[in-house]
């Protein structure tokens, strides 16, 4: 990184709050293809000058998969060590790198106390492309290029957000195509409900197979999606289909500084 | 005069036997738990205006939202001239509505036969889905004899409740020509008019046949009103309520338990005393009675159209999970449950749940939480929720979640992430280009 990521502690050490709080999430933290889109999106609040701040190792797990696979206590109490946390910096607006921690932080926190703004990155990149600080120049051209997007379940469905990342895709000048599942329709990666961290239920197929078949009908050189664990998901389908040549797995946020030469 | 008591007797004993079977199916569905769906009744209104009577949901699946569309409006309208048979079957009259609507009589009568029309081509074009196209979202381990036979029944008993209507008038088009006793001038007849010529000349057997007709339609109605409870075509009296009752939240947050919260609570601070919300120890659902009011009435509301079946991943993927089978078990289940109060009333222990007897682990632990079913049921049915109450009690009660899952919360549970890397590395991403 060019500069360095300031923390929440330092900040706090010189007295300093800032605009908006990172929440960087697991995969973000520790799975080696989403710290590479952790720091993209540094790199895009850095370019755009916005004071901002991560938690680094104060940060936990937002309690999102114990949730989903039952665990409610496990939940609750991840949740309100969280809360203490942000509540201790008197964060008032956050953005995540993953649908799931925005979900969770945006929906499932406030009855536990936790009240704050949350936006996830693509949303964030919406607003700074609408305000002309992001543009599409100055970096690779995906000119001509058919980029399709697939829709994580807890942004899309979710929480009805189908707009902010299909607007980052709009300004590239690519040829976008949709699958035929996308949008309310779109298909789920297969890692949601704790799935990420368990072996499939036998059936006759994987859910990312049938979903990379979905990306191959379209005929797409580029997938985009905006969550980790869909970014998982799609590359592994990717390799299991032999298109690694043909089809490239790329966050909304890598694309975006990409194009603006980050 | 004997013809109005034996109506009215008859009249009687539908509306009797219906008011009961329905107040049984209410009783059911109020042995589930509280839950507060009354906020925002302007949305509420809003919603059920949109999704229950406007159908926006249903149009996903063009074909079947049209077809649809007739006969739900089929159902609405013609149950005008079903109000004017009522009128006529008491009293004795004969069109009653003709004299004071006069002109508009003429309108209604010619749009409900247009509307039958639709109504019976609809129920054709549908039973051949299901029977001669065999559309692949009609079947399933959940679509065994009784689920096929009822859908089937539906739409024949619907046909020749149509095919009684357009002939009854018919007859009574041919009776009005004829200047045949009581049978005035009324009503336009675009459809039945074109089935007259085949009928019989005489006005005897015209007139027997228009009173044949005239009581096989009215004495259908009321058995079809009568086997609704019975049926998933109590859809059409449940929809409204259902979607008015809906969840309004964004799909992606789940409830959050306040008898977890109290012991969560509790245990951060040891200074903490819970509110008594009086709720049961019981955390999750085992058992339909554990269940709230709510997801019981979306199991009687569903009318198994398999449309989230057929968009949800696991289920197309292969795996036993289908979220059609979750609502019809809920349902069957409940029902198992309702019956049992009545033959040997309360603490009454069958030995049966709706986790295990109905719904297996290997259902449940398929679900991604992706919300395609909900999003795809076209009267806002819930079966993830159910799913998830179960999972909450398999954990929660059982401590028997899958290994690779105990994992998972161990590590979520000691080092704040999902994986087993220390906390101390949450920031090492920073170095790492």
């Amino acid at each position: 990184m060019d500069q360095k990521i300031p923390t929440m502690a330092q900040m706090a050490a010189e007295g300093k709050e800032p605009e908006i709080l990172f929440w960087v999430g697991c995969a973000g933290s520790f799975d080696e293809r989403a710290q590479k889109i952790t720091r993209d999106i540094c790199k895009i609040l850095q370019h755009v000058g916005i004071s901002y701040a991560i938690l680094g190792t104060e940060e936990s797990c937002t309690g999102d998969p114990a949730k989903r696979a039952g665990n409610e206590f496990l939940f609750q109490m991840m949740a309100m060590n969280n809360i203490a946390v942000l509540d201790g910096y008197n964060v008032k607006k956050i953005v995540t790198g993953c649908p799931h921690c925005f979900n969770t932080i945006k929906n499932e926190y406030p009855g536990l106390g936790g009240n704050y703004e949350v936006i996830h990155h693509t949303q964030l990149i919406q607003q700074l492309i609408d305000e002309g600080k992001l543009k599409a120049q100055g970096g690779e051209s995906f000119k001509g290029k058919k980029i399709t997007f697939h829709d994580p379940c807890y942004l899309g469905r979710g929480n009805s957000v189908y707009e902010a990342p299909r607007a980052a895709l709009e300004v590239l000048d690519a040829e976008l195509v949709e699958m035929k599942r996308c949008r309310s329709n779109g298909l789920c990666c297969g890692a949601g409900g704790g799935q990420m961290f368990k072996e499939p239920e036998a059936g006759k197929k994987d859910i990312n197979i049938e979903r990379i078949e979905d990306v191959i009908t379209a005929k797409a050189q580029v997938v985009a999606s905006a969550c980790p664990f869909c970014m998982t998901m799609l590359t592994d389908g990717v390799k299991n289909q032999n298109k690694e040549q043909e089809i490239k797995v790329l966050d909304i946020a890598e694309i975006t500084v990409k194009a603006n030469g980050l | 005069m004997i013809a109005q008591a034996i109506f009215i007797i008859i009249l009687g004993a539908a509306v009797y036997l219906f008011t009961k079977n329905a107040g049984k199916v209410r009783r059911n569905i109020l042995l589930g738990k509280d839950v507060d769906r009354t906020d925002q009744p302007a949305l509420r209104w809003k919603t059920m205006a949109k999704v229950a009577l406007g159908q926006t949901k249903m149009v996903k699946r063009p074909v079947a939202a049209v077809m649809h569309f007739f006969i739900y409006m089929g159902f609405i309208i013609i149950n005008l001239e079903v109000l004017e048979i009522m009128i006529d079957g008491v009293f004795g009259s004969h069109r009653i509505f003709s004299g004071p609507l006069g002109g508009l009589y003429n309108l209604l009568i010619g749009s409900f036969e247009v509307l039958a029309l639709l109504v019976l081509v609809s129920c054709v074009v549908f039973l051949c889905r299901r029977n001669i196209v065999r559309l692949k979202r009609f079947s399933g381990t959940e679509m065994t004899q009784w689920p096929k036979s009822d859908a089937n029944y539906i739409l024949c008993i619907e046909i020749l409740l149509m095919t009684a209507f357009l002939t009854m008038n018919a007859a009574d088009y041919k009776l009005q020509l004829l200047h045949f006793e009581h049978y005035v001038k009324a009503g336009s007849f675009p459809i039945s008019s074109l089935i007259a010529p085949i009928l019989p000349g005489s006005a005897s057997a015209l007139s027997v046949l228009e009173r044949g007709c005239w009581w096989f339609h009215i004495v259908g109605i009321l058995a079809f009103l009568n086997y609704l409870p019975y049926s998933k075509h109590f859809h059409i009296l449940l929809a409204f309520p259902n979607v008015y009752y809906s969840n309004l939240n964004p799909k992606g947050k789940f409830t959050n338990m306040a008898s977890v919260t109290n012991e969560v609570k509790a245990m951060l601070d040891p200074s903490f005393v819970p509110e008594n919300t009086g709720e049961p120890a019981r955390f999750g659902v085992k058992d339909v009675t554990d269940l709230t009011w709510k997801n019981l009435m979306e199991a009687y509301t569903c009318t198994e159209c398999g449309r989230c079946t057929s968009v949800c991943p696991a289920n197309i993927t292969g795996k036993l999970l289908s979220p059609r089978k979750i609502m019809m078990d809920t349902r069957d289940r409940v029902t198992e449950v309702g019956n049992n109060l009545d033959k040997h009333g309360k603490d009454y222990d069958d030995g049966k749940t709706l986790l295990d007897t109905y719904i297996s682990r290997e259902e449940l632990w398929a679900c991604t939480s992706c919300n395609a079913c909900t999003e795809a049921c076209p009267v806002n049915i819930n079966p993830l929720e159910i799913i998830t109450e179960m999972r909450r009690y398999v954990v929660m009660e059982e401590s028997q979640a899958p290994a690779s899952l105990n994992n998972m919360f161990g590590n979520v549970e000691n080092n704040g992430a999902p994986w087993k890397y220390s906390q101390a590395d949450r920031f090492n991403w920073a170095d790492n280009e």
